[in-house]
This record gives structure tokens, sequence and C-alpha cells, in this order.
């Protein structure tokens, strides 16, 4: 039987090598559920095995159920009929198969029918969703949802929505977008008023509403009247079924199987979540930190269908008189696929490792505090987690959308004319690919998103440190190439910053924050390539090709390339 | 009204994914390199008793006859929902024809009781005889339908069934106990369900249990087992010392039918011959169907 999970040896190395003991001995807090809940873990062994299953069952499930769908559904796409809308049939089959599997609860505390599980394995599980069918990830990723109500909603709220949308009953939608209000949700516009009776009600309508028909909505609206900017916004949660119409759904280039609403609202009876004026500028934003890493892991599930099918395609195909993988270009456009995906997956399970640090120390500190206790430790290690994590999120997003483009970009060249038709998937893994820049946060936002990280050098630190083990081999030029580059990049970083010019600095922090994690991922390989002697062709070809790129991005800056943006007028004719 | 049901499941080696491991030089199989799956059919059937129990209420064992390895196929039958297990193991059963098989499968049942239903998968792919459903009502004078494809209602004693034949379907009555024998369209097994994963995955046979405590001195069995009972770990099994079994009527000794020989048949393109559509021509088609023992 196929498996998404057991046959990706690259998944599977990266699962042997987790670190996750700190993380799940606080969300296991010590290891006490398993004398309530038969399916605690005892210990770390133990969960890990747990876990190694439940990826198991995903694997099952998306690659035998999901992955032979996936055509039709892109060409079915959602319907919309009588204001309700509908899900084509391979995704209405495939939620079904996954609530079934108790898989819809996925990080949510048991004691609202989760299964207590951290974000890293649950991001292995939507990249394998991804892999099978880009689209069904939008609704199977959309457990951020639920896990907002759960970090800073109130008792009775968790109570009543978490255990929906873990039994699969309900599904969620974050309500964010406006027509005016796309990239700068600052301008949401949507009315938050309480009634005569205290309750509070929204009016006004919301645009590209990832399945917006959703059971559950947590609508982002105005809760202060007369304020202009995101500390007068709120959140709040309502049911789909109260006041909620759909007007339209889009259409789309890609992921066709998840619809995108347009709602209006109606003075919809709402609750608040949290506190009044948090809404943007705290909840939204962890909100949308979980799903970018959910969109990164996306892409990443795009990249490694794409590359399976060019790896596949290619060696099938005649020309010439042999298979066109024994073509050097070809082969080697494959490898520069795969070593792409590989430092992808690096990036991104690193990033979870620290979006779980971060998680799971904030609940242990309230804990702490709750008991009275010293949490001086956990505030320290809290605050390293937190900077990182809120750099490696932003970072993981842009690196892995924009290779997703690339992959499939690359994958369907390989397919030649082929590809351009509908018959073979890679044209629409292409077209699914397509969105994962734009949504959660445009490339351009994510890396505004990550340029403070950056330009405070947060990772100084731990460049220094591996800059000062020793290397034998190949390992020890790849350490010197990494530790030209970190020249290259401070040097580029002084420049920038004695330019005090802010507007050459936002435009040259794409160059910084690419160099910044060329750095990262190739540290990150080479620790890789010294557990496994094949890693060390990955990491050498990312190395030194990152190398290359860093001298660009490094010349771009110091050469000015940037000094005709003053002249745009001219130049934009 | 709930009904009480028993599945007869069984595992198969995955004849879909055989390595080359698997042939040993002298031609003969190396059974421990099989991989092995839960037999298709038996798999539906499991589903369709589960989805007659969400429908009803009730409960649904399953049971095997097998080695310790089909102790994972158990473990399975957990994940998706079933409320008990039991293996049925001994070295006694082994090399079982279907009659054996079915004596051995009547015998543990009789002993099991209390069911409404004995489900089972039409047949299983690695002998494809489709017999042991059949022969184990026979010995359990139970009556039986086979190819259900769908169960259309249950009333008191009184179920309905839609049976598939050739070109259709018939639904039929049947008066309870009975046993059906199912076939792979009449339903879509559920995947595994994460939380029964994790909470069974430690469920073991009582040979699983033996062999834990085999080279370790510090294990004692009683109290293994009575840990395991005690966590709503383990999994019943029974051996010819626990069911009222005539050991002549059991495993080879019990099994008339002799494998004479297994051949590879291949056939080939080159094997077609054009028969003229005439009556000429289907007397001589007929002539050398007989010829080649196809037609008796």
């Amino acid at each position: 039987m196929a498996n998404y999970f057991t046959d990706n040896t690259d998944l599977l190395f990266h699962f042997d090598r987790l670190h996750l003991e700190e993380v799940v001995d606080i969300a296991e807090h010590g290891y006490t559920e398993a004398s309530r809940y038969n399916f605690a873990p005892t210990d770390y062994q133990d969960a890990l095995d747990n876990y190694r299953k439940v990826l198991e069952i995903v694997g099952d499930i998306t690659a035998n159920n999901v992955a032979p769908q996936a055509a039709a559904v892109d060409e079915e796409g959602s319907h919309f009929a009588d204001g309700k809308v509908t899900y084509a049939k391979g995704i209405q089959a495939a939620l079904e198969d996954l609530t079934k599997a108790e898989l819809m609860g996925f990080t949510l505390p048991r004691r609202y029918g989760g299964l207590n599980i951290p974000t890293t394995i649950y991001t292995m599980a939507i990249e394998m969703v991804a892999r099978a069918e880009a689209s069904l990830m939008n609704l199977f990723g959309l457990q951020d949802i639920a896990e907002t109500i759960n970090k800073y909603g109130d008792e009775a709220q968790r109570q009543e929505f978490l255990p929906q949308f873990a039994s699969g009953a309900a599904t969620g939608a974050m309500v964010l977008t406006e027509p005016d209000a796309g990239s700068d949700l600052q301008a949401v516009n949507m009315l938050a008023y309480q009634d005569e009776d205290g309750q509070w009600r929204l009016k006004g309508v919301k645009r590209f509403i990832t399945n917006g028909n959703a059971q559950i909505l947590l609508v982002l609206a105005r809760s202060e009247p007369g304020t202009k900017d995101g500390r007068g916004l709120s959140l709040f949660a309502c049911y789909g079924k109260d006041n909620v119409v759909v007007r339209r759904i889009e259409n789309k280039l890609g992921i066709h199987g998840s619809p995108t609403c347009e709602l209006q609202f109606n003075d919809t009876p709402a609750q608040l979540i949290g506190k009044r004026k948090f809404g943007l500028i705290k909840y939204v934003m962890d909100m949308m930190n979980g799903a970018r890493l959910g969109v990164a892991a996306q892409g990443l599930g795009i990249s490694q269908a794409a590359y399976e099918e060019a790896l596949r395609y290619a060696r099938a195909r005649e020309q010439f008189g042999k298979s066109i993988y024994a073509i050097p270009v070809v082969a080697n456009l494959l490898m520069e696929m795969r070593v792409t995906l590989e430092s992808d997956r690096s990036l991104l399970y690193a990033a979870c490792h620290w979006v779980d640090l971060r998680n799971k120390l904030e609940e242990k500190i309230d804990v702490l505090k709750a008991e009275g206790k010293d949490a001086t430790v956990e505030n320290a290690k809290l605050k390293e987690a937190t900077r990182v994590a809120a750099l490696l999120t932003p970072m993981a997003k842009y690196v892995l959308s924009e290779n997703a483009n690339k992959i499939t970009y690359d994958a369907l060249q390989i397919h030649g004319g082929t590809g351009y038709m509908k018959e073979f998937n890679v044209e629409r893994l292409t077209r699914d690919a397509r969105i994962t820049n734009i949504y959660e946060g445009t490339s351009q936002l994510q890396i505004v998103a990550a340029t403070g990280g950056v330009i405070g050098d947060i990772l100084g630190e731990h460049f220094t440190t591996l800059e000062q083990k020793e290397n034998s081999g190949n390992l020890a030029r790849l350490a010197d190439e990494l530790k030209e580059m970190r020249v290259l990049f401070l040097d580029a970083l002084k420049f920038v910053a004695d330019k005090t010019d802010k507007q050459f600095q936002s435009i040259a922090a794409k160059e910084l924050v690419e160099i910044y994690s060329y750095l990262y991922t190739g540290w990150l390989l080479m620790d890789e390539a010294a557990q496994d002697s094949r890693k060390v062709f990955i990491a050498r070809r990312y190395i030194i090709g990152a190398a290359a790129k860093t001298r660009r991005n490094y010349e771009v800056i110091k050469k000015d390339l940037f000094a005709d943006l003053l002249h745009a007028d001219d130049i934009l004719i | 009204m709930s009904y009480h049901s028993i599945v007869m499941v069984k595992q198969v080696p995955d004849t879909a994914n055989i390595s080359g491991q698997v042939m040993k030089p002298d031609g003969t199989v190396n059974r421990s390199k099989l991989p092995t799956i839960f037999n298709p059919e038996d798999k539906v059937a499991l589903e369709l008793a589960l989805q007659f129990r969400d429908r009803f209420g009730g409960t649904v064992r399953v049971m095997t006859m097998g080695p310790l390895k089909a102790s994972d196929l158990l473990r399975e039958c957990l994940y998706m929902g079933a409320d008990e297990a039991f293996l049925i193991s001994d070295r006694k059963f082994a090399g079982a024809d279907t009659l054996a098989t079915s004596y051995v499968l009547a015998q543990a049942l009789r002993q099991l009781g209390n069911y409404d239903i004995i489900f089972a998968g039409r047949q299983a792919i690695d002998g494809d005889t489709a017999q042991v459903g059949p022969q184990t009502a026979e010995k359990l004078s139970l009556p039986q339908i086979t190819y259900t494809e769908a169960i259309l209602n249950a009333e008191g004693s009184t179920i309905t069934v839609k049976r598939k034949v050739d070109n259709g379907f018939e639904v039929l009555e049947g008066t309870l106990p009975l046993l059906l024998t199912v076939v792979k369209d009449a339903a879509t097994p559920r995947p595994f369900r994460a939380k029964r994963v994790m909470a069974y995955k430690n469920a073991h046979t009582l040979l699983e249990l033996e062999k834990m405590t085999e080279g370790n001195s510090l294990l004692y069995m009683d109290q293994l087992k009575e840990e395991y009972v005690s966590k709503g770990l383990f999994i019943p099994t029974l051996t010819a010392d626990d069911l009222d079994v005539d050991l002549n009527r059991c495993g080879l000794g019990g099994s008339p039918t002799k494998v004479h020989k297994i051949e590879s048949v291949v056939l080939g393109g080159s094997a077609h011959e054009t028969i003229p559509p005439t009556k000429d021509g289907m007397y001589a088609l007929i002539d050398k169907l007989m010829e080649d023992h196809i037609f008796g």
C-alpha cells in the first residue's frame, strides 16, 4: 500500500531527527495525562511512537484516498447555488476520511477531543495533505482557528467551539480580508457593535475568505468607533448559519477544491474572543503566523509532488534514443529541484521546532505563574524562542512558497510540451503553487516580517558557535564557504544600516533576508551531512549555490543597484 | 434492537507487492519475507459489520486463525473500531485446508457464542476458494447469504440483504443467526482511528506475551498477562486446549486437500485462435474445450 509518510525517506529522516523532548514534556504535563486518557503517551519514546503511527494514518489516507481524486477535484471545483456552497466530491470524501480518522483536532488538548500533538508533527501532516491535493490543505490546515480560540478564548468558548472542530462537526474560516483591506489589515472596516442587550453583532462585507462557508467563523472587525488603525480591531467568533450570506465564490487559477467566498454579515450575533482592541495586533498576528507555517508546508507538499512527477516522467520519457533522465541538463535540473526540496524541508522543520518551543514555554510559564512559582529560566528561554520563531516563520513561508513556484515551473519544463497539457498533473501543481507566495501575506510582506530579526542579526551567536566547530574534508570546505558568506552578510548589513535611507533599506531587505536564510539553512544541512553521508551531496550543492547567490545579493547592495528608484517615474513609462 | 456480530478475518500475503527476496533459490516461498495485508474482502466485511453496529447498535468481535504474526491484523481491527479481538492459534492447526480451517473456526464460534451475525469476506486473495465462510455456516447449521453487497434492513430476527448475482442483484430475507459473506464493493473500509491506534498499539496476544517472556527471566507470564488484562490490552488467544476439537480434524492431518503442483501459467498472446462464428465453428470450440478438460 502506498503511504506518503513511509515512502518519503527525507520526511522520515527529519522525523527521526526530532528533538521535541522539552516540548512534549510540557505538552503532556510530565506525562500525567496517560492516567486519564488511554491514548496519551507514558514517556517521550511512547509519544514519538504515537506521532509516527498517526502520521502513518495520514500517509495512508493521503496516498490512497486523496491523491487519486486530485485531478477530479481540480476539474470539478466547488459549487455555489442558492446561496449554498458545496465542496467537490473528492474534498467531501477526504474530509469525511480525515474526520473518521480523528485527525481534525490535531493540536487541541485532549479534554476538547483533540490529540494534543505538537505543531511540528501537524505540519508534517499538512505537507502530506498538500502533496496529495493542495486545496485540501486549506481545509485540513485551518486548525489554527481552533488553536486561536483555545489560546485566547475563555473556558466557555473553548467548551463550546473546540469539540465541534475536533469531532469534524465543524470547519472554520479566518474572516479577515475586505475589498479595501488585503495586505493592509489595519484598514479593516467591518463593524462590530453591541445591541441594547449588550450582544455583539457584526455588519459588513468580507472578501476572499477561504472556506467562508464554514460553520464557525473567526472575524476581525472594528469594535472601537472612530478609530482608523489596527488598535481599533477586535476578534469575534460566530456561526455561519446566523445571518451570514455567501454572496459568491471566486473563480480561481488553482486550489479549486477550496471555496473562496465573499461574505455579507447582517447584524450577525458574535462572541468577543479575548480582549477588545487586541484582535489584530495580537490574536490575528498569532493566528496568521500559524497559518504561515501551514502555507510553507503546503508549498513543500506541492513541491514534493511536482518533483516526483518530473522524476518519473524523465525516467520514462525517451528522446534521442534514451531516457531524458540520462541527459545531463535534465538530470542537473532534477538535482537542483531535489536539493531545493530537501533544504526547504530542513528550514521548515527547524522553524516548527522553535514555534513549538515558544508555544509550549508560554503554556508552562502560565502554569508556573498560576502556581506562584519562579519562571526566570523559562522566561529567558521564551524570549529567545519567540525571537527565533518570529524570524524563521516568515522566512520559511517566503523561501518555501517561492521555491514551490520554482520547482513546479521546472517540473513542467522537464515534461516539455506534454506538461502544458491538462492530462498531466504538473500543470495543476504549477497553478496550485502560485497562491502560496501570495496568501497569508505576500512574499514581500514576509520579508518585512523577517527583516527585524535579520537586521538585528539575532542568529549571530548561533552562527559564531557553528563556525567554531571542527569539520573535516568536504564539510570543512563548505564551512569555509559559510564563513565567507557571513562576512559578506555583515558587510552588506553595515552598508545598509549606515545608509539610513528607509526606502533603500526596505528594498535591500530582500537581499539580506535571503542571505540570512542561506546561512541558516546551510548550517542545518551541515549538521545533517555530519550524520548522513548522502546529505553531504545536498549540503555541497546547496551551499556552493547559496554562496554564489550571496555574492550576487552582496554586489547588488554594495553597487547600489536600487539607486535608480529615484528615477522610477522616468523609467516606468 | 442491537445485534452482536463476529467477523472472521484473515491475514494474507500481499500478492500485489511481492519483492525479489520472497522466492527462495529452490523456488519455494520465503514466508518471513512475504509482506502481509488484511485480506481485502475481510476488511470490507469488518467495515460492513461496523456500519451495521453504527446503525443498530450492539458489538463487533473479530477473530482470526493464524500464527503469531496475525496479531498485527487483530490490532488493525481494533484500530478500525472492533470491540474485541480473538486469535485462534496452535501449531496443531497449521497446514489446514478449508475443511479443517472451517472446522476449527466453527468450534471457536461455538465457544464464543452469543452472536447474531457472522461476517466473512467472500474469499481470500491467497487461496481464492470462497469455501471457508460457507463451510463454517454448514458446520454450525446456520443459514448463509453469500456475495452480500449491502444490508438493507434488520428487524427483530429478520435481516434483509442485497446479494450480488451475475448481471444484477437479488434481495433476500434471512433469519438470525446467520452467516454473511461479503463482496469487495459492499463498503469502503474506514481509516484507522488515531486515538484507537494510540490506545491499542500495545495490545498483545498471548503468543506475543509468551515471546516477550522468552529469554527474559525477569518476566513472568502470569504477571504479564494480568498486567495486560488490567490495562485492557490483552487479546485472548484460543488454542487447541481451549477449544472442544477433535485433533484428527485439525491442521494438515485433518485436511484432505493435497496440493499436487503449483505452476505459473503465462497466457501468451500468441495462444489465441480464431473460431469462425458458425455452427461448425462452435462445435469445434466445444470439442477443443472438452479435450482440454475445461468442459467435462
